[in-house]
């Protein structure tokens, strides 16, 4: 292994990291095109479509994805690494290409949704099934001593995956006019997914098993039953459980906080325009993604240890004052507005014979150049407000355009988030392979993996918001912050365990 | 360090405990019970995914801390 040459790793790196790429990529353009999908598959005002988008959205990320990780995992450990990713990869890329080819709802009725959640479902499973392989098939080919950052490489592809998905919707959406993008445009990226998916496949079918679990297997060493090894026997269960509470669950929420709280935060809480938020962060990542190598590398001098629970501890301190800061950087309250530019317009809208909204649209300046546009919609019937659950139904959308002064702090905030999310999810690949023996390494690291991921980090969105809009009705000034306790609450125990029951291994550790 | 370790397991299994309640009684049950659908989808999570994973596998790591199975000599 270590006298592997440095062209041979690239070679396994680039098939593995590519593969996985490519399956962020599928699993992120159904969610980056979510808005679509639900009007061709879900209509809202069919309830039970709308519990089966519901259904989509939450099946996949929580409940499906450690079934993936335990179905393949087991695969991999009986039959082989590269055989199990490259059938993830296949089945990823089947039901994304599917995806894109089921007619419409108005065309199929009820088997439109349903084929979108089971293809949904699958594409959740061969998530589960794939980073774990790719994980361990790069660190059982990385040299010793460098396992971190040959893997850290596996780390960016969730991150570039996100890119790639948003670079292709974005070219497509140039390509075609609005109209053909909304009649079938949305498909093509579904379908791009299936090129990509053939050179990836064409590129693993011609690598190697890896060194070390064809050797086990040659010597008659894997395991019959993984998922009994794993978590039948309480000596490997202690470190499953270790991975999930001391690494996994606040490296889960650190990294959802990073990337996808503070992108909501910014667009429901701050009302940044959407595409400026889209950019900010884009810039922010841009900026960031070479520090998962940086620490990965790191973690290969100090240890995974400190790199992860500093980050952890980072996050935990010093969430709050970055989203106050955050949030009164663009608060217009803390501005000066030029009054004299203030316009205020209002336009009545009719719906039908009784009812009709009352559109008040406030557009307002400020002296550093922020511009603030608020739109409130009053329904009316027969001519009065109309009453909903005891209340007249008034809907206010606010939208700020900010200056660039305000748009490189915010870049500033978010790439520290964002380094804190390398520091803990730079080094935890070769962190949990080194958790695990050769026979049941796929199956006990891929679950705490997606446990802490998909379950503890992907319910981050809906808890936050829970305790956002709970402080908000009990008044609380600081309510906007509220939402911040659920990754630091998870972080803090993650790091207190991690601390105190986790080992930092020695760099030549043998795998 | 091992005394330590052991007598945190006494925390974890604590925690457990507290975080059952509070997934149950603040979180899972109010939304299972407020007759939307996204909160219905949400309250299944919470209190069959959500629930279960920390009070068994926070109670059972508790249980290991508190035997010793974390302890440096083993």
């Amino acid at each position: 292994m270590s006298t592997k040459s440095t062209k041979g790793i690239w070679k396994v790196i680039s098939a593995s990291s590519m593969g996985t790429m490519i399956e962020w990529y599928d699993f992120y353009i159904f969610g980056s095109l979510a808005v679509v999908i639900s009007t061709k598959f879900f209509p809202a005002d069919n309830p039970t479509a709308a519990f089966l988008a519901t259904l989509a959205t939450f099946a996949v990320g929580f409940v499906v994805r450690p079934f993936g990780a335990l179905f393949f995992g087991r695969l991999g450990d009986l039959i082989g690494r590269k055989y199990t990713f490259m059938v993830t990869l296949l089945l990823m890329g089947g039901a994304t290409f599917l995806i894109g080819c089921i007619p419409s709802y108005e065309t199929i009725g009820f088997m439109a949704p349903l084929l979108v959640l089971v293809l949904r479902m699958l594409q959740g499973l061969a998530l589960g099934g794939e980073y774990g392989g790719a994980a361990t098939y790069v660190a059982e080919h990385a040299p010793v001593g460098q396992r971190g950052y040959w893997t850290s490489w596996i780390q960016t592809t969730a991150t570039v995956g996100l890119f790639i998905s948003l670079m292709v919707i974005l070219a497509t959406r140039n390509v075609l006019t609005p109209e053909q993008f909304d009649l079938w445009g949305w498909r093509v990226p579904f379908w791009v997914s299936i090129i990509m998916v053939g050179v990836s496949y064409l590129i693993r079918k011609n690598m190697d098993e890896s060194p070390v679990f064809a050797k086990a297997k040659s010597e008659g060493k894997t395991s019959t039953n993984p998922l009994k090894e794993s978590f039948g026997n309480r000596y490997n269960l202690k470190f499953v459980l270790l991975a999930l509470f001391g690494a996994t669950m606040g490296q889960g929420v650190v990294w959802y906080t990073g990337q996808f709280y503070a992108m909501s935060f910014m667009k429901t809480v701050m009302s940044i325009d959407s595409s400026q938020v889209d950019t900010l962060l884009g810039i922010a990542l841009i900026l960031g993604t070479p520090f998962f190598i940086v620490f990965g590398w790191l973690s290969d001098k100090v240890g995974r240890k400190y790199i992860m629970m500093g980050g952890m501890l980072l996050a935990i301190l010093l969430y709050r004052p970055i989203y106050k800061t955050m949030y009164e950087t663009t608060s217009v309250k803390n501005k000066t507005e030029i009054v004299a530019n203030t316009k205020v317009v209002s336009e009545l809208k009719e719906n039908t014979k009784q009812t009709m909204d009352s559109i008040y649209t406030t557009n307002k300046e400020y002296s550093d150049g922020t511009t603030f546009l608020e739109v409130k919609t009053v329904s009316l019937e027969n001519g009065k407000a109309k009453i909903v659950d005891g209340k007249p139904k008034i809907e206010t959308k606010t939208t700020i355009n900010i200056n660039w002064n305000d748009k490189w702090t915010l870049i500033f905030l978010i790439f520290i988030q964002v380094i804190f999310v390398t520091m803990v999810y730079g080094p935890i690949a070769a962190f949990l392979v080194e958790m695990f023996p050769v026979k049941i390494r796929y199956t006990s690291m891929s679950l705490p993996y997606h446990v802490g991921n998909g379950i503890f980090g992907g319910l981050l969105p809906a808890i936050s918001t829970y305790f956002v809009i709970n402080a908000k009705e009990a008044g609380n000034p600081e309510f906007y912050l509220e939402g911040l306790w659920y990754p630091i609450v998870i972080a803090a125990v993650s790091f207190v365990v991690g601390m105190i029951y986790i080992k930092n291994k020695d760099k030549n550790t043998h795998i | 360090m091992n005394q330590i370790k052991r007598a945190l397991g006494l925390v974890w299994i604590a925690l457990a405990a507290a975080a059952a309640y509070f997934c149950i009684f603040t979180f899972g049950l109010p939304k299972f019970m407020s007759g939307k659908q996204e909160d219905l989808v949400f309250g299944i999570i919470i209190l069959f995914i959500l629930t279960p994973l920390i009070v068994l596998g926070l109670g059972t790591f508790g249980y290991y801390s508190l035997m010793g199975d974390y302890d440096e000599k083993k």
